[in-house]
């Protein structure tokens, strides 16, 4: 008897801890997986530049043929690029070394000094220093994302690239900065010049076209669905169409935008409208579900008391009922909103995955979202990509987390108790 | 007024829509490629022939290796998420003092709130890697998209799914049967084991079904971790490909809406369709029953 307590007190312990172990370990993956983002990120918020020492003559832009005010558009300045980092290293001659040299700046250099030169056109004649971006591969080795004494096929960088990077670490011609071109840029093959603004314009757009459409047809429904609605056959197979459509894999949505809005409509592929068509359709039932929870916890003294003073049944709704149900209703809309920012399958479907340099600027214009963008970059061969996917998914995450948190708060401070 | 009941009717028009442009689309597939060898057929290779003389010009279309590997990858998944969702819950509903379970199941619910792709992102870039070198390590040969990374980050996914419906019905089971074993002298693991989880079964059996729906329909993980050729197998350290990642490749890219290639995607859209629907009726026909039983 007592041998047999024994044993089932263990079990009990044992149990215990199996549970406490299932929590653990799910934790413990939650904070895997941030560190790891986190770590990888981290690093494409800094780029590195390279400090050229310029001197351009007004023979370098052959004022004299080109038209007016065209002249500063029209110059070779990948040539004058060229030629700065020649005279940095004047003891590399060889065709071979010197592509090598010229290699370790970003083809961005080139779009930086026309840049700086339109702002400035005085500088023509003087000595004026440019810090230009540097490619990805001298990046990644001179933040240490890639060891200095990794072999060269994983490096990236030749020896003579190597000694190159030492000689302008040496002289102070190196240095590190905040990497705004990550915030500011569209997307690019060169991961140096690559950014989301573009997909984050994008997933702004959808998201703006998503909540315009699913807002109001969601409270609209609920409202309706939980006030007016007649309890008959109809009704009810409202209901349980929308708590099935709540559970519809995502890509069949894109599956019904390509078919439907895309094939049949004739829309444009890749616009931001039709995504947030896509993700109106995807968020309408669970603002639906919230905002009838929301209705629902009321209590019917409001509406007998608006009834009592003469209000119609549309006036005690949307005068009364529908403002208290508000915070229920935007917590819902905000959980939904942030699922519909972080959904990326049905934007496959209808072609939001496009490489798109510009920026756009309204919801019928190319565009990509910031999943896609991380599906895409995900993808890339190159390590600096892999750092800058990371970076977006921590732009991703802020974005969500902050929406969520939101919702919560919201929850909590105009949780009524009646 | 008329407003009001516009608004209610789109949801019955999005239905409409899925289930009107899948059948469409499908009907002209199935015009070209027989029913019965899409769904038993056993190769899957949807390359179409640019010539008409061309070798394999005809392609193949047969689902079930896809089926397979989608049942395998979601195998794995449920087989992580059900028992660390349902222990987890356990915990959680009887255990836990009410200050850790406000702390730790708002961070649970975090994991299901992250994107997919990140999570994509995670099994691509970190589990397949480790799993590689651990089964290096072991002398067992672990295809870098395996199944099983792809199947153990979607079970991580999903674990909040499993722990929060289970929660919810176990927290329903009411205290007197809870008391009445406890009172009889038995342990509180023999109490949650022989009566909760007993009386709390149409509710997990339910929330796991969700779950299995949720699963099956997953698209970026497998996507960006799992692999593109169609593998009939059930040894989880090789490639599978599943019924979302091939809707995917087949869509993405140029279209033509007259090839059987784009419209088989529509065809696995339909069994998609079908299947995660069926489970979801079933799962929440078997919740309603249970709700009725204690109210």
């Amino acid at each position: 008897m007592e041998a047999r307590l024994k044993n089932r007190h263990r079990a009990e312990r044992r149990f215990r801890l199996f549970g406490g172990l299932a929590i653990f370990t799910s934790l413990i993956f939650l904070g895997a997986l941030f560190a790891i983002i986190i770590q990888t990120g981290a690093g494409a918020f800094k780029q590195t530049r390279i400090a050229l020492d310029m001197h351009l003559s007004p023979a370098d832009f052959n004022a004299g043929q080109a038209v007016e005010g065209d002249w500063l558009e029209r110059a070779d300045y990948q040539a004058m690029i060229k030629r700065a980092l020649r005279q940095a290293f004047p003891e590399l001659r060889s065709r071979r070394e010197k592509r090598s040299l010229y290699r370790m700046v970003s083809s961005g250099a080139a779009f930086q000094l026309r840049k700086k030169l339109r702002g400035d056109p005085g500088l023509i004649g003087t000595d004026f220093r440019i810090w230009v971006l540097a490619s990805d591969d001298a990046d990644m080795v001179f933040k240490g994302a890639v060891p200095r004494d990794a072999p060269v096929a994983h490096r990236r960088l030749d020896d003579r690239q190597m000694s190159v990077l030492e000689a302008l670490e040496d002289t102070g011609r190196l240095r590190s900065q905040f990497n705004w071109t990550f915030f500011s840029a569209g997307d690019s093959r060169e991961p140096e010049l690559a950014g989301i603004a573009g997909a984050a314009l994008g997933s702004l757009f959808s998201v703006l076209v998503c909540l315009a459409l699913a807002f109001p047809l969601g409270v609209m429904t609920a409202v309706y669905l939980e006030e007016f609605a007649p309890k008959n056959r109809w009704t009810g197979f409202i209901e349980v169409n929308i708590s099935n459509l709540a559970a519809v894999p995502s890509i069949v949505f894109g599956l019904l935008g390509l078919a439907m809005f895309l094939n049949i409509f004739g829309l444009p592929r890749s616009a931001p409208l039709v995504g947030g068509m896509v993700l109106a359709l995807m968020t309408l039932p669970t603002i639906i579900i919230a905002s009838r929870a929301a209705i629902k916890s009321v209590p019917p003294s409001v509406r007998e008391a608006a009834f009592a003073l003469g209000a119609s049944p549309v006036q005690a709704v949307f005068h009364h009922i529908l403002p208290l149900a508000m915070p229920g209703v935007l917590t819902g809309t905000i959980i939904g909103t942030a699922q519909a920012l972080g959904e990326t399958a049905p934007l496959l479907m209808i072609g939001m995955v496009a490489f798109v340099v510009d920026l756009p600027t309204n919801i019928l214009d190319p565009a990509t979202a910031l999943p896609v963008q991380v599906f895409l970059w995900a993808d890339s061969p190159e390590r600096a990509f892999q750092e800058r996917t990371a970076a977006a998914i921590l732009v991703l995450l802020v974005f969500t987390c902050l929406m969520n948190l939101t919702a919560a708060l919201l929850r909590k401070k105009y949780e009524l108790k009646w | 007024m008329a407003c009001l009941i516009a608004a209610s009717t789109i949801s019955i028009l999005t239905t409409v829509g899925i289930v009107l442009s899948l059948i469409v689309e499908s009907f002209q597939f199935f015009r070209m490629v027989p029913v019965s060898d899409f769904l038993f057929g056993l190769h899957w290779s949807p390359q179409t022939a640019i010539r008409a003389d061309q070798v394999g010009a005809s392609g193949a279309f047969g689902a079930i290796p896809l089926l397979a590997g989608t049942l395998l990858i979601s195998a794995i998944a449920l087989s992580v998420s059900g028992p660390v969702g349902l222990l987890a819950a356990i915990y959680l509903a009887e255990y836990a003092s009410p200050r850790f379970r406000s702390l730790v199941k708002p961070m649970l619910e975090i994991l299901a709130g992250i994107p997919t792709v990140v999570y994509g992102f995670f099994a691509a870039i970190v589990i397949a890697p480790l799993l590689r070198q651990g089964g290096e390590s072991i002398g067992l040969e672990v295809s870098s998209e395996s199944a099983l990374a792809a199947g153990l980050v979607m079970g991580a996914m999903t674990i909040p799914f499993v722990s929060s419906l289970s929660d919810d019905a176990i927290t329903a089971v009411p205290d007197s049967l809870r008391e009445a074993a406890l009172g009889l002298g038995s342990t509180r693991s023999e109490t949650i084991v022989r009566v909760i989880l007993r009386a709390a079964l149409p509710g997990i059996a339910g929330g796991l079904l969700l779950t299995a729906s949720r699963v099956i329909g997953e698209t970026m993980i497998v996507v960006m971790a799992a692999g593109l050729t169609a593998n009939l197998t059930i040894n989880p350290l090789e490639a599978v490909t599943t019924v979302t990642v091939q809707i995917v490749t087949l869509l993405t890219g140029d279209q033509e809406f007259d090839s059987a290639k784009t419209l088989s995607a529509f065809a696995l859209g339909l069994l998609l369709f079908t299947v995660t629907l069926t489970l979801n009726v079933a799962a929440l026909k078997i919740v309603k029953t249970y709700r009725e039983q204690y109210q």
